[in-house]
């Protein structure tokens, strides 16, 4: 496959062919998913590109700078949280998403460093154990964050948030073009997409620039990283903060999209599967990330939408509970793609080549 | 803040001591393995519940059988079935999902055994249902007085047999043939391996030790607090783990240190972070507490409270 793949991106017409093909797939998906499966399916769609774009963040420390983190929906909770709470009847404060995203990516940002400062010494496990109880602490406190100051509402959560609008362009409500009417799902689709392909690109260009090489060094061998002259605090920090503020894009999308943001939302279990999707896809190697974020994101839904079909049609009946069944399958998936390909679906080439000398 | 009232203090440090002794017994499991392999087990947790669900079976088994056995006896001889269940278990688990990683990717065996956990999970609630089972009082949950504290014979019989069990644990480790194979085998597998040491064996053995440790823990929670589920091992494995790396994971003393001072930090946190923070904070917030000791300790001791300083590694 790789070969195919090569030889496509060295022939310059058959790149633009390629680019204009995804880009056409990227722009109907909407469409033909809303036909083929309802509206339902779109909306499937767009927290898959809400996956997609937590992933990446994640994949910043994770794959990049080699840090586990297992308390990284913290920062998706800090940035919907941040657009909940300025964008809501709770406080009565209405603010513009032009403000109130940039302002969740960078609350979520300052959470990042608030992680990273105290941990920098710390090593593999014991770092995953401090990010682990450093994002139940979020979550603990804004489930109790309604007492003596009511701030964040407790385990009622914040509702009512003000859907996304640019200036008086509301996402909430169909829009009319040319006589179609275009759902509020589709335009959250297209959102999402334009985000997503931003994330996207950044993480592509950081890969290969200065930081991005500074970030894998440090994964490699960090000693050494420090002796080539590396500011090792300094790039980790950035590590945590940039892929904090990435989920706190996504979390404050989440917020306008859902209307609705409760700390049930951001348990640990949410962290686990967002690391799933970095390590399933293949760590470090962005498509792969992508790959896992759409495959991990969609596979419960389309779990959900066979099982209770496919038992009428085996049994007649529903024997078994349709929720359980689901998760023993992702369990096994999760086991099975694990022993047959260990360093993921879609690892990258010149990691294989390393691990294969 | 008050003066601190001695008899709720001494009864805050008996409640943390019963909880952190079962953190201990579950903590070492996870520090068995990490000494081993170097890696988190975490379906370890799952493990626990495990146990103390099947030793909830057969306890009720063993009641319509033999309705006259008394009450302990019924408890001893289901946990003494569960026990062989959850080595079992242990034994499966690294065969099928850590065994054939061992040459991967450091995180391939993490994402493995977060599959495992979801499928005992569920497979727990296929055969148990997603309901609380309420575990019955087989020793007697009636309190006495203790020095001016509250406690029942429950909480007695749970550390006197973890104490039993560490110190039986630390004799095999540092004792026997066995334990020696152990402590070389998490020194260096290979030059283990080229001194005769059969290291598949040992590992399995160490899996199969900490299983029945939680097996052990596992009805432990489940008679001190008369209750059982299938989502039990989650947060309770999460806290051991904790408690592992508090002490230093890999260290057998560092996890009965661990788990102890985890156990007393998080009931003392509960009763007295109210009064810390003048009542700003409740004891909705006791794990926010222990996860904070956990974070300062790891600021100024990176290897956790007794774990020995590793020289970095090219």
């Amino acid at each position: 496959m790789a070969d195919w793949l090569d030889k496509v991106k060295r022939n310059p017409s058959a790149r633009w062919i390629g680019v204009a093909l995804i880009a056409a797939a990227l722009a109907t998906l909407p469409i033909v998913a809303g036909e083929v499966g309802g509206r339902g399916w779109v909306r499937i769609v767009d927290f898959a590109l809400l996956y997609v774009m937590l992933a990446l963040g994640l994949n910043i420390v994770v794959g990049f700078a080699g840090l586990l983190d297992l308390g990284y929906i913290a920062f998706y909770a800090v940035g919907a949280y941040t657009y909940a709470l300025l964008a809501s009847p709770h406080f009565g404060l209405h603010l513009p998403i032009w403000l109130v995203l940039p302002l969740g990516a960078g609350m979520a940002g300052v959470f990042g460093l608030l992680l990273g400062a105290p941990t920098l010494k710390l090593r593999g496990d014991y770092l995953a154990i401090v990010t682990l109880g450093f994002g139940e602490i979020i979550r603990i406190f804004l489930n109790n964050l309604n007492a003596p100051v009511n701030i964040t509402n407790g385990p009622q959560g914040v509702n009512r948030i003000d859907p996304i609008s640019f200036g008086g362009f509301m996402l909430a409500k169909p829009l009319d073009v040319l006589g179609f009417s275009v759902p509020s799902v589709h335009l959250y689709y297209y959102l999402f997409l334009m985000l997503a392909l931003l994330v996207i690109v950044v993480s592509l260009r950081l890969e290969n620039s200065r930081i991005g090489r500074a970030w894998v060094a440090i994964r490699e061998d960090e000693v050494a990283a420090k002796a080539m002259g590396i500011n090792t605090r300094n790039i980790k920090l950035l590590a945590f903060a940039m892929g904090a503020s990435f989920g706190g894009i996504s979390g404050g999308l989440f917020a306008g999209f859902q209307g609705f943001v409760s700390p049930e939302s951001f348990i640990l279990m949410e962290s686990i599967v967002v690391l799933c999707m970095v390590v399933l896809g293949g760590m470090g190697h962005i498509p792969g990330v992508i790959l896992g974020a759409v495959l991990l994101a969609a596979m419960p839904e389309v779990f959900r939408n066979t099982i209770v079909p496919v038992q009428r049609q085996l049994f007649g009946k529903i024997v078994f509970d349709p929720e359980v069944v689901r998760m023993l399958l992702y369990g096994f998936a999760l086991v099975l793609v694990m022993l047959f390909r260990p360093s993921g679906i879609w690892p990258s080439t010149t990691r294989k080549r390393e691990l294969a000398s | 803040m008050g003066a601190v009232n001695l008899d709720i203090l001494l009864q805050q440090i008996l409640n943390g001591l019963v909880l952190g002794s079962v953190y201990a017994l579950v903590a070492l499991g996870y520090t068995m393995v990490y000494g081993v392999l170097g890696l988190i087990n975490f379906a370890h947790g799952e493990v626990v519940m495990i146990g103390a669900l099947s030793t909830l079976s057969v306890s009720r088994l063993l009641h319509n059988v033999f309705p006259g056995l008394p009450g302990p006896a019924v408890l001893l001889f289901s946990t003494l079935a569960a026990i062989p269940v959850c080595m079992l278990l242990g034994y499966a688990i690294e065969r099928v999902a850590y065994r054939p990683l061992r040459r991967a990717p450091r995180l391939a065996p993490l994402i493995t055994a977060i599959g495992v956990s979801i499928l005992l999970q569920n497979v727990a609630m296929v055969v148990w249902g997603r309901g609380y089972h309420s575990f019955p009082a087989y020793v007697s949950t009636e309190p006495f007085q203790f020095f001016g504290a509250t406690m029942t014979p429950v909480q007695v019989v749970i550390i006197a047999v973890a104490i039993a069990i560490m110190a039986g644990l630390m004799v095999l480790v540092h004792r026997t043939k066995l334990g020696r194979a152990m402590r070389a085998t998490a020194e260096n597998q290979s030059v283990a391996g080229l001194m005769g040491v059969d290291i598949n064996a040992i590992i399995s053995v160490t899996f199969v030790i900490g299983s029945a440790l939680a097996a052990v823990a596992g009805v432990m929670v489940a008679a001190n607090y008369s209750i059982a589920h299938y989502y039990m091992g989650f947060v309770l494995g999460l806290k051991a783990f904790t408690a592992a790396v508090l002490g230093g994971i890999g260290n057998l003393g560092g996890a009965m240190a661990g788990g102890l001072l985890l156990g007393i930090i998080e009931s003392l946190g509960a009763g007295y972070v109210g009064d810390l923070t003048g009542g700003f904070l409740g004891s909705n917030y006791q794990d926010v507490f222990a996860f904070f000791v956990l974070i300062v300790v790891l600021v100024f001791r990176p290897s956790g409270l007794m774990g020995e300083r590793v020289a970095e590694r090219a």
